[in-house]
Protein backbone atom coordinates (compact mmCIF):
# COMPACT_ATOMS: atom_id res chain seq x y z
CA UNK A 1 0.00 0.00 0.00
CA UNK A 2 2.71 2.37 1.03
CA UNK A 3 4.78 1.44 -1.96
CA UNK A 4 2.04 2.21 -4.39
CA UNK A 5 1.58 5.57 -2.75
CA UNK A 6 5.26 6.38 -3.08
CA UNK A 7 5.24 5.28 -6.69
CA UNK A 8 2.22 7.44 -7.36
CA UNK A 9 3.86 10.37 -5.68
CA UNK A 10 6.97 10.06 -7.82
CA UNK A 11 4.89 9.76 -10.97
CA UNK A 12 2.89 12.74 -9.91
CA UNK A 13 6.02 14.76 -9.39
CA UNK A 14 7.45 13.70 -12.73
CA UNK A 15 4.25 14.82 -14.40
CA UNK A 16 4.50 18.06 -12.52
CA UNK A 17 8.06 18.73 -13.66
CA UNK A 18 7.22 17.75 -17.22
CA UNK A 19 4.22 20.00 -17.21
CA UNK A 20 6.17 23.00 -15.90
CA UNK A 21 8.85 22.50 -18.55
CA UNK A 22 6.31 22.13 -21.31
CA UNK A 23 4.43 25.20 -20.14
CA UNK A 24 7.56 27.34 -20.07
CA UNK A 25 9.04 26.19 -23.34
CA UNK A 26 5.97 25.78 -25.50
CA UNK A 27 2.39 25.82 -24.27
CA UNK A 28 2.65 29.02 -22.30
CA UNK A 29 5.81 30.47 -23.84
CA UNK A 30 6.27 33.96 -22.53
CA UNK A 31 6.79 35.46 -25.98
CA UNK A 32 4.76 33.32 -28.35
CA UNK A 33 1.71 32.83 -26.15
CA UNK A 34 1.72 35.32 -23.31
CA UNK A 35 3.28 38.07 -25.47
CA UNK A 36 5.18 39.41 -22.49
CA UNK A 37 8.56 41.13 -22.41
CA UNK A 38 8.38 42.35 -25.97
CA UNK A 39 10.24 45.62 -25.43
CA UNK A 40 13.67 44.07 -24.88
CA UNK A 41 12.82 41.24 -27.23
CA UNK A 42 12.20 43.49 -30.19
CA UNK A 43 14.95 45.98 -29.44
CA UNK A 44 17.80 43.60 -28.75
CA UNK A 45 17.15 40.81 -31.22
CA UNK A 46 19.21 42.49 -33.95
CA UNK A 47 21.88 39.82 -33.73
CA UNK A 48 22.12 36.35 -32.31
CA UNK A 49 24.78 37.19 -29.75
CA UNK A 50 22.92 40.20 -28.39
CA UNK A 51 19.82 38.05 -28.13
CA UNK A 52 21.70 35.31 -26.33
CA UNK A 53 23.26 37.77 -23.91
CA UNK A 54 20.01 39.39 -22.93
CA UNK A 55 18.27 36.04 -22.84
CA UNK A 56 20.78 34.62 -20.37
CA UNK A 57 20.66 37.75 -18.23
CA UNK A 58 16.85 37.65 -18.11
CA UNK A 59 16.91 33.95 -17.33
CA UNK A 60 19.30 34.43 -14.42
CA UNK A 61 17.11 37.17 -13.01
CA UNK A 62 14.03 35.01 -13.46
CA UNK A 63 15.56 32.02 -11.69
CA UNK A 64 16.95 34.17 -8.88
CA UNK A 65 13.76 36.11 -8.32
CA UNK A 66 11.57 32.99 -8.51
CA UNK A 67 13.73 31.19 -5.94
CA UNK A 68 13.88 34.06 -3.49
CA UNK A 69 10.21 34.92 -3.81
CA UNK A 70 9.29 31.31 -3.26
CA UNK A 71 11.57 31.21 -0.20
CA UNK A 72 9.92 34.19 1.43
CA UNK A 73 6.39 33.54 0.19
CA UNK A 74 5.11 32.56 3.62
CA UNK A 75 6.44 35.64 5.38
CA UNK A 76 5.22 38.26 2.99
CA UNK A 77 1.72 39.54 3.80
CA UNK A 78 -0.58 39.72 0.81
CA UNK A 79 -0.92 43.50 0.95
CA UNK A 80 2.73 44.28 0.44
CA UNK A 81 3.73 41.42 -1.82
CA UNK A 82 4.03 43.52 -4.98
CA UNK A 83 6.50 46.06 -3.54
CA UNK A 84 8.50 43.21 -2.04
CA UNK A 85 8.60 41.36 -5.37
CA UNK A 86 9.61 44.51 -7.20
CA UNK A 87 12.38 45.12 -4.69
CA UNK A 88 13.74 41.59 -5.02
CA UNK A 89 13.62 41.74 -8.82
CA UNK A 90 15.27 45.16 -8.93
CA UNK A 91 17.99 43.90 -6.60
CA UNK A 92 18.71 40.92 -8.83
CA UNK A 93 18.79 43.03 -11.98
CA UNK A 94 21.23 45.48 -10.43
CA UNK A 95 23.48 42.64 -9.29
CA UNK A 96 23.43 41.04 -12.74
CA UNK A 97 24.13 44.42 -14.31
CA UNK A 98 27.15 44.96 -12.07
CA UNK A 99 28.44 41.48 -12.78
CA UNK A 100 28.04 41.94 -16.53
CA UNK A 101 29.75 45.29 -16.34
CA UNK A 102 32.65 43.65 -14.56
CA UNK A 103 33.03 40.42 -16.50
CA UNK A 104 31.43 40.86 -19.95
CA UNK A 105 32.19 44.50 -20.56
CA UNK A 106 31.76 44.44 -24.34
CA UNK A 107 28.36 42.84 -24.14
CA UNK A 108 27.36 45.20 -21.37
CA UNK A 109 28.09 48.10 -23.67
CA UNK A 110 26.38 46.57 -26.63
CA UNK A 111 23.17 45.76 -24.70
CA UNK A 112 23.24 49.17 -23.07
CA UNK A 113 20.02 50.36 -21.51
CA UNK A 114 18.31 47.00 -21.95
CA UNK A 115 20.02 45.40 -18.97
CA UNK A 116 18.50 47.75 -16.38
CA UNK A 117 15.26 47.47 -18.35
CA UNK A 118 15.03 43.79 -17.44
CA UNK A 119 13.37 45.15 -14.31
CA UNK A 120 10.39 46.11 -16.37
CA UNK A 121 10.17 42.78 -18.18
CA UNK A 122 6.65 41.67 -17.30
CA UNK A 123 7.55 38.01 -17.57
CA UNK A 124 9.48 38.25 -14.35
CA UNK A 125 6.83 39.82 -12.16
CA UNK A 126 4.19 37.68 -13.87
CA UNK A 127 5.99 34.50 -12.85
CA UNK A 128 6.58 35.84 -9.35
CA UNK A 129 2.91 36.56 -8.89
CA UNK A 130 1.42 33.63 -10.78
CA UNK A 131 3.82 30.87 -9.81
CA UNK A 132 6.63 31.51 -7.34
CA UNK A 133 4.41 33.05 -4.68
CA UNK A 134 2.30 29.88 -4.57
CA UNK A 135 4.76 27.05 -5.12
CA UNK A 136 7.71 25.43 -3.34
CA UNK A 137 11.28 26.43 -4.11
CA UNK A 138 12.36 23.62 -6.41
CA UNK A 139 9.31 23.98 -8.64
CA UNK A 140 9.71 27.75 -8.75
CA UNK A 141 13.36 27.42 -9.72
CA UNK A 142 12.40 25.04 -12.51
CA UNK A 143 9.62 27.34 -13.63
CA UNK A 144 12.04 30.29 -13.71
CA UNK A 145 14.53 28.26 -15.69
CA UNK A 146 12.01 26.96 -18.19
CA UNK A 147 10.24 30.29 -18.68
CA UNK A 148 13.64 31.95 -19.08
CA UNK A 149 14.76 29.28 -21.50
CA UNK A 150 11.59 29.68 -23.53
CA UNK A 151 12.19 33.43 -23.66
CA UNK A 152 15.84 32.96 -24.58
CA UNK A 153 15.12 30.44 -27.32
CA UNK A 154 12.62 32.71 -29.04
CA UNK A 155 15.06 35.61 -28.69
CA UNK A 156 17.82 33.52 -30.26
CA UNK A 157 15.68 32.36 -33.17
CA UNK A 158 14.47 35.90 -33.84
CA UNK A 159 17.97 37.34 -33.42
CA UNK A 160 19.45 34.72 -35.73
CA UNK A 161 16.76 35.31 -38.35
CA UNK A 162 17.24 39.07 -38.29
CA UNK A 163 21.02 38.80 -38.38
CA UNK A 164 21.04 36.43 -41.37
CA UNK A 165 18.47 38.38 -43.37
CA UNK A 166 19.74 41.78 -42.31
CA UNK A 167 23.48 41.50 -42.59
CA UNK A 168 24.15 38.02 -43.88
CA UNK A 169 26.16 36.85 -40.89
CA UNK A 170 25.67 34.68 -37.83
CA UNK A 171 27.45 34.93 -34.46
CA UNK A 172 28.76 38.40 -35.28
CA UNK A 173 30.14 39.88 -32.06
CA UNK A 174 30.60 36.53 -30.32
CA UNK A 175 33.79 37.89 -28.75
CA UNK A 176 31.66 40.26 -26.66
CA UNK A 177 30.17 37.31 -24.84
CA UNK A 178 32.89 34.66 -24.93
CA UNK A 179 36.15 36.61 -25.22
CA UNK A 180 38.54 37.27 -28.08
CA UNK A 181 38.93 33.66 -29.27
CA UNK A 182 35.27 33.64 -30.27
CA UNK A 183 35.85 35.97 -33.22
CA UNK A 184 36.37 32.85 -35.33
CA UNK A 185 32.76 31.81 -34.71
CA UNK A 186 31.47 34.51 -37.03
CA UNK A 187 29.90 33.00 -40.11
CA UNK A 188 29.56 34.99 -43.31
CA UNK A 189 26.55 33.39 -44.94
CA UNK A 190 26.20 35.76 -47.83
CA UNK A 191 27.55 39.14 -48.64
CA UNK A 192 25.58 42.29 -49.36
CA UNK A 193 26.81 45.55 -50.69
CA UNK A 194 24.14 47.06 -48.56
CA UNK A 195 22.45 45.52 -45.58
CA UNK A 196 18.80 44.65 -45.72
CA UNK A 197 17.68 47.35 -43.35
CA UNK A 198 14.11 46.28 -42.76
CA UNK A 199 15.24 43.18 -40.90
CA UNK A 200 17.52 45.12 -38.59
CA UNK A 201 15.18 47.99 -37.79
CA UNK A 202 12.28 47.51 -35.34
CA UNK A 203 9.60 46.73 -37.97
CA UNK A 204 11.64 43.69 -38.96
CA UNK A 205 11.35 42.46 -35.41
CA UNK A 206 7.56 42.73 -35.44
CA UNK A 207 7.31 40.98 -38.78
CA UNK A 208 9.69 38.24 -37.68
CA UNK A 209 7.78 37.70 -34.48
CA UNK A 210 4.53 37.48 -36.43
CA UNK A 211 6.00 34.65 -38.46
CA UNK A 212 7.22 32.87 -35.34
CA UNK A 213 3.80 33.02 -33.69
CA UNK A 214 2.15 31.85 -36.90
CA UNK A 215 4.64 28.99 -37.12
CA UNK A 216 3.89 27.91 -33.57
CA UNK A 217 0.16 27.95 -34.26
CA UNK A 218 0.59 25.83 -37.39
CA UNK A 219 2.56 23.23 -35.45
CA UNK A 220 -0.05 23.21 -32.69
CA UNK A 221 -2.82 22.68 -35.23
CA UNK A 222 -0.97 19.79 -36.81
CA UNK A 223 -0.42 18.13 -33.47
CA UNK A 224 -4.09 18.55 -32.69
CA UNK A 225 -5.16 17.03 -35.97
CA UNK A 226 -2.94 13.99 -35.52
CA UNK A 227 -4.19 13.23 -32.04
CA UNK A 228 -7.24 11.05 -31.84
CA UNK A 229 -10.07 13.03 -30.37
CA UNK A 230 -9.59 12.59 -26.67
CA UNK A 231 -12.66 12.68 -24.49
CA UNK A 232 -12.94 15.95 -22.69
CA UNK A 233 -11.25 15.16 -19.42
CA UNK A 234 -9.40 17.68 -17.32
CA UNK A 235 -8.16 20.67 -19.17
CA UNK A 236 -4.88 22.08 -17.98
CA UNK A 237 -5.46 25.51 -16.52
CA UNK A 238 -3.83 27.85 -18.91
CA UNK A 239 -3.00 31.28 -17.63
CA UNK A 240 -3.25 33.23 -20.80
CA UNK A 241 -2.19 36.72 -19.96
CA UNK A 242 -2.14 39.15 -22.79
CA UNK A 243 -1.06 42.51 -21.52
CA UNK A 244 1.19 45.32 -22.58
CA UNK A 245 4.87 45.33 -21.84
CA UNK B 1 -8.66 49.84 14.72
CA UNK B 2 -5.86 48.51 16.86
CA UNK B 3 -5.42 45.43 14.71
CA UNK B 4 -5.28 47.62 11.62
CA UNK B 5 -2.56 49.68 13.17
CA UNK B 6 -0.69 46.56 14.17
CA UNK B 7 -0.89 45.17 10.65
CA UNK B 8 0.37 48.44 9.25
CA UNK B 9 3.36 48.46 11.56
CA UNK B 10 4.07 44.84 10.80
CA UNK B 11 3.94 45.47 7.05
CA UNK B 12 6.16 48.48 7.43
CA UNK B 13 8.73 46.49 9.35
CA UNK B 14 8.67 43.65 6.83
CA UNK B 15 9.00 46.06 3.91
CA UNK B 16 11.94 47.85 5.46
CA UNK B 17 13.62 44.54 6.28
CA UNK B 18 13.38 43.54 2.64
CA UNK B 19 14.67 46.92 1.58
CA UNK B 20 17.63 46.50 3.91
CA UNK B 21 18.47 43.02 2.68
CA UNK B 22 18.20 43.85 -1.03
CA UNK B 23 20.19 47.07 -0.75
CA UNK B 24 22.72 45.19 1.34
CA UNK B 25 23.15 42.55 -1.35
CA UNK B 26 23.47 45.16 -4.08
CA UNK B 27 26.04 47.05 -2.01
CA UNK B 28 28.10 43.92 -1.44
CA UNK B 29 28.09 43.12 -5.16
CA UNK B 30 28.99 46.69 -5.97
CA UNK B 31 31.96 46.64 -3.61
CA UNK B 32 33.08 43.29 -4.94
CA UNK B 33 32.91 44.29 -8.60
CA UNK B 34 34.13 47.87 -8.26
CA UNK B 35 37.80 47.21 -9.01
CA UNK B 36 37.00 44.85 -11.84
CA UNK B 37 34.72 47.43 -13.46
CA UNK B 38 37.33 50.17 -13.10
CA UNK B 39 39.88 47.86 -14.65
CA UNK B 40 37.58 47.05 -17.56
CA UNK B 41 36.95 50.73 -18.19
CA UNK B 42 40.67 51.44 -18.09
CA UNK B 43 41.39 48.56 -20.43
CA UNK B 44 38.78 49.87 -22.85
CA UNK B 45 40.26 53.36 -22.67
CA UNK B 46 43.78 52.10 -23.20
CA UNK B 47 42.66 50.08 -26.20
CA UNK B 48 41.08 53.10 -27.87
CA UNK B 49 44.01 55.38 -27.05
CA UNK B 50 46.39 52.85 -28.53
CA UNK B 51 44.29 52.59 -31.66
CA UNK B 52 44.40 56.28 -32.46
CA UNK B 53 48.05 56.95 -31.62
CA UNK B 54 50.76 54.38 -32.44
CA UNK B 55 52.63 53.23 -29.36
CA UNK B 56 56.08 54.17 -30.68
CA UNK B 57 55.14 57.81 -31.12
CA UNK B 58 55.06 58.57 -27.41
CA UNK B 59 56.56 57.29 -24.18
CA UNK B 60 54.23 58.57 -21.46
CA UNK B 61 51.21 56.81 -19.98
CA UNK B 62 48.47 58.62 -21.89
CA UNK B 63 45.59 57.83 -19.57
CA UNK B 64 47.49 59.43 -16.70
CA UNK B 65 48.05 62.72 -18.46
CA UNK B 66 45.06 64.76 -19.50
CA UNK B 67 43.31 68.06 -19.12
CA UNK B 68 39.60 68.69 -19.16
CA UNK B 69 38.26 71.58 -21.19
CA UNK B 70 34.87 73.15 -21.69
CA UNK B 71 35.06 74.37 -25.25
CA UNK B 72 31.97 74.69 -27.38
CA UNK B 73 34.32 74.60 -30.38
CA UNK B 74 34.60 70.85 -29.73
CA UNK B 75 30.93 70.41 -30.48
CA UNK B 76 29.16 70.59 -27.16
CA UNK B 77 29.26 72.40 -23.88
CA UNK B 78 29.99 69.32 -21.86
CA UNK B 79 33.55 68.82 -20.55
CA UNK B 80 35.90 67.06 -22.96
CA UNK B 81 39.03 65.19 -21.97
CA UNK B 82 42.21 65.87 -23.86
CA UNK B 83 45.10 63.44 -23.42
CA UNK B 84 48.63 64.73 -23.98
CA UNK B 85 51.24 62.57 -25.65
CA UNK B 86 54.89 63.39 -25.07
CA UNK B 87 58.18 61.79 -26.05
CA UNK B 88 61.32 62.55 -24.04
CA UNK B 89 59.20 65.18 -22.30
CA UNK B 90 58.56 66.99 -25.57
CA UNK B 91 54.97 67.48 -26.78
CA UNK B 92 54.09 65.13 -29.62
CA UNK B 93 50.36 64.93 -30.07
CA UNK B 94 46.99 65.62 -28.50
CA UNK B 95 44.20 63.07 -28.20
CA UNK B 96 40.98 65.02 -28.21
CA UNK B 97 37.54 63.81 -27.21
CA UNK B 98 35.00 65.79 -29.13
CA UNK B 99 31.39 65.70 -30.19
CA UNK B 100 29.79 65.87 -33.60
CA UNK B 101 26.50 67.56 -32.68
CA UNK B 102 25.05 67.25 -36.19
CA UNK B 103 24.79 63.48 -36.61
CA UNK B 104 21.70 61.93 -38.17
CA UNK B 105 20.34 60.91 -34.77
CA UNK B 106 21.98 62.79 -31.98
CA UNK B 107 25.52 63.39 -30.89
CA UNK B 108 28.47 61.34 -32.07
CA UNK B 109 31.33 61.22 -29.59
CA UNK B 110 34.71 60.75 -31.20
CA UNK B 111 38.34 60.61 -30.18
CA UNK B 112 40.91 62.05 -32.58
CA UNK B 113 44.67 62.02 -32.16
CA UNK B 114 46.35 65.01 -33.76
CA UNK B 115 50.06 65.73 -34.16
CA UNK B 116 51.17 69.27 -33.43
CA UNK B 117 51.18 70.30 -37.12
CA UNK B 118 47.50 69.33 -37.47
CA UNK B 119 48.11 65.95 -39.07
CA UNK B 120 45.62 63.37 -37.87
CA UNK B 121 47.15 60.23 -36.36
CA UNK B 122 43.90 58.33 -35.97
CA UNK B 123 40.21 58.65 -35.20
CA UNK B 124 37.71 56.37 -33.47
CA UNK B 125 34.04 56.77 -32.70
CA UNK B 126 33.37 56.38 -28.99
CA UNK B 127 29.60 56.53 -28.97
CA UNK B 128 26.85 57.09 -31.52
CA UNK B 129 23.20 56.37 -32.23
CA UNK B 130 23.33 56.37 -36.04
CA UNK B 131 21.11 54.08 -38.11
CA UNK B 132 22.34 50.51 -38.05
CA UNK B 133 23.34 49.41 -41.53
CA UNK B 134 23.74 52.93 -42.89
CA UNK B 135 25.37 55.43 -40.56
CA UNK B 136 27.08 52.91 -38.32
CA UNK B 137 29.83 52.39 -40.91
CA UNK B 138 31.73 55.00 -38.92
CA UNK B 139 32.51 52.18 -36.46
CA UNK B 140 35.84 50.55 -37.19
CA UNK B 141 34.23 47.14 -36.60
CA UNK B 142 31.81 47.75 -39.46
CA UNK B 143 33.95 49.52 -42.05
CA UNK B 144 37.45 50.84 -42.64
CA UNK B 145 36.14 54.31 -43.41
CA UNK B 146 37.28 55.88 -40.13
CA UNK B 147 40.89 54.86 -40.80
CA UNK B 148 41.03 57.07 -43.90
CA UNK B 149 41.75 60.09 -41.71
CA UNK B 150 45.17 58.77 -40.87
CA UNK B 151 48.07 61.02 -41.88
CA UNK B 152 45.90 63.72 -43.41
CA UNK B 153 46.62 67.26 -42.35
CA UNK B 154 44.17 70.04 -41.66
CA UNK B 155 45.84 73.07 -43.16
CA UNK B 156 43.38 75.76 -42.26
CA UNK B 157 39.76 76.41 -41.47
CA UNK B 158 39.14 76.85 -45.19
CA UNK B 159 40.70 73.49 -46.07
CA UNK B 160 38.21 72.34 -48.73
CA UNK B 161 39.49 68.77 -48.85
CA UNK B 162 37.89 68.16 -45.45
CA UNK B 163 34.44 67.30 -46.74
CA UNK B 164 32.64 64.38 -48.35
CA UNK B 165 33.14 63.94 -52.10
CA UNK B 166 29.60 65.08 -52.76
CA UNK B 167 30.58 68.45 -51.29
CA UNK B 168 33.85 68.58 -53.22
CA UNK B 169 36.02 67.05 -50.53
CA UNK B 170 38.25 63.99 -50.39
CA UNK B 171 36.30 61.60 -48.13
CA UNK B 172 33.79 58.96 -49.26
CA UNK B 173 30.19 59.28 -48.22
CA UNK B 174 28.14 56.14 -47.56
CA UNK B 175 25.36 55.04 -49.87
CA UNK B 176 22.23 56.39 -48.29
CA UNK B 177 24.00 58.25 -45.52
CA UNK B 178 25.80 61.51 -46.13
CA UNK B 179 24.87 63.34 -42.97
CA UNK B 180 26.79 61.01 -40.67
CA UNK B 181 30.19 61.16 -42.43
CA UNK B 182 29.74 64.88 -42.95
CA UNK B 183 29.28 65.34 -39.19
CA UNK B 184 32.28 63.19 -38.33
CA UNK B 185 34.57 64.88 -40.85
CA UNK B 186 33.71 68.33 -39.57
CA UNK B 187 34.19 67.23 -35.95
CA UNK B 188 37.64 65.77 -36.70
CA UNK B 189 38.57 68.90 -38.59
CA UNK B 190 37.55 71.08 -35.65
CA UNK B 191 39.46 68.87 -33.22
CA UNK B 192 42.58 69.27 -35.33
CA UNK B 193 42.16 73.04 -35.57
CA UNK B 194 41.62 73.21 -31.82
CA UNK B 195 44.81 71.22 -31.23
CA UNK B 196 46.76 73.55 -33.50
CA UNK B 197 45.39 76.76 -32.05
CA UNK B 198 45.55 75.85 -28.38
CA UNK B 199 48.64 73.63 -28.27
CA UNK B 200 50.48 75.70 -25.72
CA UNK B 201 47.52 76.25 -23.43
CA UNK B 202 46.64 72.53 -23.48
CA UNK B 203 50.14 71.30 -22.69
CA UNK B 204 50.60 73.85 -19.92
CA UNK B 205 47.27 73.13 -18.23
CA UNK B 206 47.46 71.19 -14.97
CA UNK B 207 47.17 67.42 -15.20
CA UNK B 208 43.68 66.24 -14.26
CA UNK B 209 44.12 62.50 -14.77
CA UNK B 210 47.11 61.85 -12.53
CA UNK B 211 45.01 60.40 -9.72
CA UNK B 212 43.15 57.85 -11.83
CA UNK B 213 45.54 55.01 -11.09
CA UNK B 214 45.71 54.45 -7.38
Amino acid sequence: MHQINAQELINNMKDNLKDISLQGLWKNNSVLVQLLGLCPLLAVSTSLINALGLGIASMLVLIGSNISISLVRNWVPKDIRIPVFVMIIAGFVTIIQLLMNAYTFGLYQSLGIFIPLIVTNCVIIARAEAFASKNPVHLSALDGFMMGLGFTLVLIVLGGMREIIGQGTLFDGAHLLFGEWARVLKLEIFKFDNQFLLAILPPGAFIGMGFLIAGKNIIDEQIKDKEPKAPDTEKAPRARVTSLT
Amino acid sequence: MITEKKAMIKNGVILSLFALVTTGLVTITQIMTKDQILMQEKKQLLKVLEQVLPKDKHDNALYLDCTIVNASFLGSKKPHKIYRATKDNLPVALLIESTAPDGYSGNIDILSAVYLDGTVAGVRVLKHKETPGLGDKIEVEKSQWITKFKNIQVKSEQDMRWAVQKDGGMFDQFTGATITPRAVISAVKRASLYAQNETEMLFNAPNQCAGVDK
